[in-house]
């Protein structure tokens, strides 16, 4: 028999959740300066696995009740129609886009820039690229994420059905299709062309590897995660990436990084989800369960209360981040470079990420769907909406 | 001589059609040097410097893409290959300085990559100016893919006797939403720095001129006077780091005698 999974929702998942999208948010606007402080710019993984990571474990902590509880069509209806809301929210974003590129297309016209206005020659065939971006294989600069969960979530329930029964085969499967996925170059083609910027085949294997730990994978892993040696192995492992990073910034240094090491090391690929990725993600998580606690005095903190807030409206906010994202790059592109601009439409953008993911809490409040687990009514959306 | 054809070349604007528009399009010397401290050599150019000491000639290739380029009658003479040749001619007056732009639009730096052995062939450069990025970035080409052709090509111009300095894309305000550039940005600097070769970071030097607003890059116009005057700076700065660079090697090559 499989361990039983967690009763209670963990508030570290909404917490972290709503921090990659804050992560998520300051990453895409380009050239601002809030972006040092992401943890992109310190390690191998970025905000991307947690956020994919999480959502495989919030997915099957909601629907692998539903499953147990109702059985395996109606846990798949409910995914099936959380796939649907995350493919609608995404057609929503990609209008937007599209509005702010037919501004673009009249205020880039200089001969100096003929080569870069060839980036928008998708809209000279805008019959062609709407049905390319219904089918997701057209998708402009930072709308990968939500493809990816959508194609995540659309294969979700035999994978969650066979968690429920046999979950160490379940995660060996996906890792047997990312290790195939990588040897054979498998990937999803993009138009107009190239392929998928997140690997479905192979970041499926952290949205697993997230559901496997929903379950109860957790319980497994207990005595690993609260051995020594296994958090020394990781403390050192996220120190040699923080290391190997810095060389980045000052080049200078990398000529202590043996050649050979680098042969193996390079490239450290984000499309694959480069196993070195994985393994960043792996210790970083394994240090942060160590210092943070389910039980973890701050999680109850008004302090921490927008970041979970936040979290817990992941899709919602998800979205307004990516559209803060292209009002941002806007802004800066319009009006001001400045540092204190850039500061200003970050510390801007995530307190309207805060104010409008309060909103929705009032409003499920008021609506009768409030967030504590006794209430929860049987009807999938807020399943939905947290996971 | 020099004073014949610079006069046959005056007399040559003058006749030509767009006159008027080739009045503005020399940027002033200050404009330029806003952005000079951003170009540095980092290395030397051994086989330039050779080339130049043995045969007292020098011949530079630019592989890139529209970028390279100028629209128009004008746009070969306005774009940066021709005023990095007049700059460097006058910079080394005794050296025969030829530049034979490559440049054709839809370009990913494989496509380039696979024209050198011809180019090297053909043209024998001993120096060649890789201008790169911007189409792979557009067609999406996975950013680490597009590191091992740069990594690649490189060796393959060094085998065959060239140098070679690599230019990353323009600095474009309006369209960094449309294209991440950033990583392919990030791998040019990298296969310079792994390969001891020599950056033209002509996203830093546009940047600087947008930001102080030197050149303004966010005019809506069809008019090529801020273009021509990009290039011409462009042309400029491209001739001060090969100069830099060949001293450089000068120096080197003295040390070790």
């Amino acid at each position: 028999m499989p361990p039983t999974a967690p009763a209670e929702r963990d508030l570290r998942l909404d917490l972290f959740r709503g921090l990659a999208l804050w992560l998520i948010f300051l990453d895409h606007i380009p050239s601002n300066v809030v972006n040092w402080i992401t943890i992109r710019n310190y390690g191998f993984s970025d905000a991307a696995e947690i956020f994919v990571f999480i959502s495989g474990y919030t997915a099957a902590f909601v629907y692998g009740r539903a499953m147990r509880e109702r059985g395996a069509v109606v846990a798949s209806a409910r995914i099936l129609r959380r796939a649907w809301q995350v493919y609608v929210a995404h057609v929503f974003i990609f209008v937007i886009f599209m509005a702010e590129l037919a501004y673009l297309t009249r205020s880039i016209d200089n001969p100096l820039y003929n080569e870069e206005m060839g980036a928008l020659d998708f809209l000279k065939e805008p019959g062609e690229t709407l049905i390319q971006a219904l089918l997701l294989k057209f998708k402009p600069v930072f709308m990968d994420v939500l493809p990816l969960y959508i194609v995540l979530l659309l294969g979700f329930p035999p994978v969650l059905w066979l968690l429920l029964r046999a979950p160490t085969i379940a995660l060996a499967a996906s890792a047997v299709l990312y290790t195939l996925a990588w040897d054979q170059g498998w990937n999803l083609p993009s138009y107009p062309t190239g392929l998928w910027y997140f690997n479905p085949l192979a970041w499926q294997l952290i949205f697993v590897f997230g559901a496997w730990c929903g379950v109860g994978g957790t319980t497994w892993m207990r005595p690993f995660l609260r051995s020594r040696v296994a958090l020394g192995l990781a403390v050192a492992y996220l120190l040699f990436a923080f290391l190997v990073v810095m060389t980045w910034y000052f080049p200078r240094y990398a000529v202590y990084i043996p050649k050979a090491m680098q042969d193996w090391m390079y490239p450290i690929d984000k499309t694959n989800m480069d196993v070195l990725r994985f393994v960043h993600f792996l210790a970083l998580a394994l240090v942060t369960v160590r210092f943070v606690p389910v039980d973890w005095p701050w999680l109850k903190s008004p302090l921490l209360k927008p970041m979970i807030l936040c979290g817990q409206h992941s899709l919602e906010i998800f979205c307004l981040g990516i559209f803060l994202s292209f009002l941002g790059q806007f802004v800066t592109a319009e009006i001001s470079r400045s540092i204190g601009m850039q500061i200003l439409i970050s510390a801007l953008g995530i307190l309207a990420m805060i104010a409008v993911a309060a909103l929705i809490a009032w409003y499920k409040e008021v609506e009768g769907r409030g967030a504590g687990p006794r209430s929860r009514p049987p009807d999938a959306d807020l399943a939905g909406g947290a996971a | 001589m020099k004073a014949v054809a610079g006069a046959l070349l005056c007399a040559g604007a003058i006749l030509g059609t767009l006159a008027p528009a080739l009045a503005a399009p020399v940027a002033s010397e200050e404009a330029c040097a806003v952005a000079a401290q951003l170009v540095q050599a980092d290395a030397g150019l051994a086989k330039a410097a050779a080339a130049i000491a043995n045969t007292h000639a020098l011949t530079i290739v630019i592989a890139g893409t529209t970028s390279s380029t100028l629209p128009g009658a004008q746009g070969a003479a306005l774009a940066y290959p021709a005023r990095l040749e007049l700059a460097l001619r006058a910079k080394l007056p005794d050296v025969t300085v030829k530049v034979v732009p490559y440049a054709a639009p839809r370009r990913t730096a494989a496509d380039m990559a696979q024209t050198f052995p011809a180019i090297l062939k053909n043209d024998k450069p001993a120096l060649v100016i890789w201008q790169t990025g911007t189409y792979d970035a557009m067609q999406g080409i996975a950013p680490e893919e597009f590191q091992g052709t740069l990594e690649q090509a490189v060796e393959t111009l060094r085998d065959g006797g060239a140098d070679t300095i690599l230019m990353n894309m323009q600095y474009s305000p309006r369209t960094d939403a449309v294209l991440a550039s950033q990583a392919y940005a990030e791998a040019i600097r990298w296969v310079a720095l792994e390969g001891g070769i020599n950056l033209f970071d002509r996203q830093a030097v546009m940047r600087h001129w947008g930001e102080l607003g030197t050149f303004d890059l966010m005019a809506v116009t069809k008019s090529l006077d801020t273009a021509a005057q990009v290039h011409d700076c462009i042309g400029k700065l491209l001739a001060d780091l090969i100069i830099q660079a060949l001293k450089m090697s000068e120096t080197e090559s003295r040390e070790t005698k």
